[in-house]
């Protein structure tokens, strides 16, 4: 009963139950989190907008997005990851996400910036239904912690719209 | 010399219903194991609860040897969600990021091009021949948590098959040769 094994045993259980513990309540701290985070996105050009051979639209932006997710930032955070998305409907769709862009954010720092980019995903619709189109940016983030529950939401802008012919 | 001394007089010293009582005790220890398992399937909704991240394709944010805890849930497919799929064909299930969702209005099927955050392109390359997109029944699960480093210890049992041999069997002479 006194044996090294069985002390060794006794001493590994207790020690791995503690940090499964400490790691639960390291993940339930991140629930009292006061999170306010803001973003605003501008279509500052659409570059083109073509029909493509295979027959379905795609489109070529440069945007603006302005954001602060510094409040998203906890000492359980390893990261941001954060997603501009264009979201809309189609006669055949109910709903289309399509990622424009992305970017990691490793640091409460870096999570306050103003960035002026082209999209790094290709816009596609599958179809053609983009000509005049209405639709959403959402500024999606996922917040990966050091351990525990991942959590993710976004900020919907409306009111954006896609030209009515092709350029 | 003196302890392998005391592990041989251990061994001859065994008798039936003493080793009977071990070896039933070993297979409730395996079966609990088991039962937690399934229980696990059940409540989370996903064929393997518990992944092991593989690559680098994922880092920073999830590197290799880190678990991740899954969840099926009804709820449709959404962009940014981590998803954990397989391809026909591949047995290995891949940890990915959903960048692109189309769901029909009708049927409520829906299209889904991933892409792993550390990887310079999407993963059209990754999926069977001439498909390109992933459906609903490809995907086995939705990341909710993570536990950083946990998982080392599959991977190495897995690159290093000797190791999980000498374990097991370090085990097993532990049993037998317990005095209780």
């Amino acid at each position: 009963m006194h044996s090294f094994g069985y002390r060794a045993n006794a001493l590994l259980t207790f020690a791995v139950t503690i940090l499964a513990f400490i790691c639960a309540i390291a993940s339930f701290s991140d629930k009292f989190s006061n999170q306010t985070p803001s973003a605003q996105i501008q279509i500052l050009n659409i570059n083109w907008f073509q029909k493509q051979p295979h027959g379905n639209d795609e489109v070529s932006l440069t945007l603006n997005v302005t954001a602060d997710l510094q409040s998203l930032f906890t000492w359980n955070t390893k990261q941001v990851f954060a997603f501009v998305a264009a979201e809309y409907e189609t006669s055949k769709n109910a709903l289309n996400q399509v990622s424009l862009w992305d970017a990691i954010i490793p640091e409460k720092e870096h999570a306050k910036f103003w960035i002026q980019i082209s999209n790094k995903y290709r816009f596609i619709d599958q179809g053609h239904n983009l000509r005049g189109k209405d639709f959403n940016l959402t500024l999606h983030w996922h917040v990966m912690p050091k351990t525990g529950k991942m959590f993710a939401d976004k900020i919907v802008m409306s009111g954006y719209q896609l030209p009515n012919a092709y350029r | 010399m003196g302890f392998i001394g005391e592990t041989v007089d251990s061994i001859k010293a065994i008798k039936i219903r003493q080793l009977l009582t071990q070896a039933i005790t070993l297979g409730m220890i395996i079966t609990s194991a088991l039962i937690i398992w399934k229980a696990l399937i059940c409540v989370t909704g996903s064929e393997s609860p518990v992944v092991v991240v593989l690559s680098e394709s994922m880092e920073p944010g999830f590197q290799r040897g880190d678990i991740l805890f899954l969840r099926m849930t009804k709820e449709p497919i959404r962009a940014g969600e981590i998803v954990v799929f397989s391809v026909d064909g591949r047995k290995i299930p891949i940890v990915h990021r959903a960048i692109k969702v189309h769901e029909r209005g009708d049927t409520k099927e829906v299209d889904v091009l991933t892409k792993g955050d550390n990887n310079k392109i999407d993963d059209i390359v990754l999926y069977a021949e001439g498909q390109l997109w992933l459906h609903r029944h490809h995907i086995m699960g939705r990341a909710v948590g993570f536990l950083p480093y946990v998982g080392w210890v599959t991977i190495i049992m897995t690159e290093k098959p000797i190791i999980k041999y000498i374990l097991i069997g370090a085990l097993g002479l532990l049993v037998i040769t317990s005095k209780d």
